[in-house]
């Protein structure tokens, strides 16, 4: 009997573990959003991406013409 | 085609079932051939290339404003999925096309399948060297070193070589049919080592990479529904602006190659 009480206080012990539920909390870029900060990023990335975007539709365009004459 | 042996095979009642498949294959070769000419037609015209700039666009922004999982070590890093990995779907995608034309220079033998072949090695590896280096970049901040010998690391720069020896090996041959057709092979033997070495055998070892050795992938828990909304137009975008890229060399190697033939 008190084999078996030992035994049940020891295995009912997972009561006071927890491992997986509580986090630190991750620190996120949170005051490059909230100041807004974040739209710099993003149109800085627009614009080099436009002038990607630019710059191959120019060189398709190109290409078309001397096709054409073809 | 073996016609005679085909008349000796027996006859199930009135049915001869070699005329039969016959016909179905060549039902699904030609249906096949419509979609491949179809294919060819768009490679110049002007739609796919904005609905492209368009998903990227819409990758690049969403990418930055959505909300994303807080993961630790990771941060705000995780978005680096929408850029770092696109860019070996885009390198898959424009190889897998080298593949296709590398077999169909050897049955054709017809010049501007290799000259597509070459350009869509080209492409890709420029892709290929892109996603080396965000993810160096990504692993400094996240692994603590550029390269930490991670099997996937390590297998992504032996296959990188395995293309450059691509292009050496076209360039070491002067004659250009036996250049090609030297080429061509090795692409068909390169592209599935490639594939072995960066998709297969990371995941049978120890890796940092998500995916490998035992590591969950960027999947159930890690990937919710907001990222996947952008993972996978960014996959799409950037595959089809590799294609897009591949398709203006490919054009510009012919007209160099139709203006050398004139003169």
């Amino acid at each position: 009997m008190k084999k078996v009480t030992v035994l049940l206080l020891l295995v009912m012990s997972f009561v006071s573990a927890f491992a997986q539920q509580t986090q630190a909390p991750v620190d996120m870029a949170e005051e490059l959003y909230k100041s807004g900060k974040i739209y710099v990023v993003v149109l800085t990335i627009a614009i080099i991406f436009a002038g990607l975007a630019i710059y191959l539709f120019s060189i398709d365009r190109r290409l078309k013409k001397i096709e054409k004459e073809k | 085609m073996t016609n005679d042996i085909m008349t000796k095979l027996p006859t199930f009642g009135r049915i001869n079932h070699m005329k039969l498949i016959n016909q179905i294959w060549s039902w699904i070769f030609a249906a096949g051939l419509t979609f491949y000419r179809f294919l060819q037609r768009q490679m110049t015209k002007l739609w796919w290339k904005v609905l492209v700039v368009i998903l990227i666009f819409y990758t690049l922004i969403a990418g930055f404003l959505l909300g994303v999982p807080a993961k630790a070590i990771l941060n705000e890093t995780i978005r680096n999925l929408y850029f770092h990995v696109p860019m070996w779907m885009a390198m898959l995608s424009v190889f897998v096309m080298s593949v296709f034309y590398s077999i169909k220079y050897l049955y054709k033998g017809d010049q501007k399948d290799d000259m597509a072949a070459v350009e869509c090695v080209n492409t890709g590896l420029f892709f290929y060297a892109l996603g080396l280096l965000t993810g160096m970049l990504w692993a400094r901040f996240t692994w603590g070193e550029f390269w930490s010998g991670d099997p996937k690391q390590n297998s992504a720069a032996i296959a990188f070589l395995l293309y450059c020896a691509y292009v050496v090996l076209r360039n070491s041959i002067d004659e250009e049919q036996k250049s090609a057709k030297i080429a061509a092979i090795y692409n068909i033997f390169a592209f599935p080592i490639m594939i072995v070495l960066i998709f297969v055998l990371p995941r049978m070892t120890d890796s940092l990479h998500p995916g490998s050795g035992g590591n969950p992938a960027f999947g159930k828990y890690d990937l919710d529904g907001r990222m996947r909304a952008v993972f996978y137009p960014a996959m799409l975008g950037w595959s089809f602006l590799a294609v897009w890229i591949a398709t203006i060399r490919y054009r510009i190697r012919l007209i160099e190659y139709k203006k050398n033939d004139i003169n």
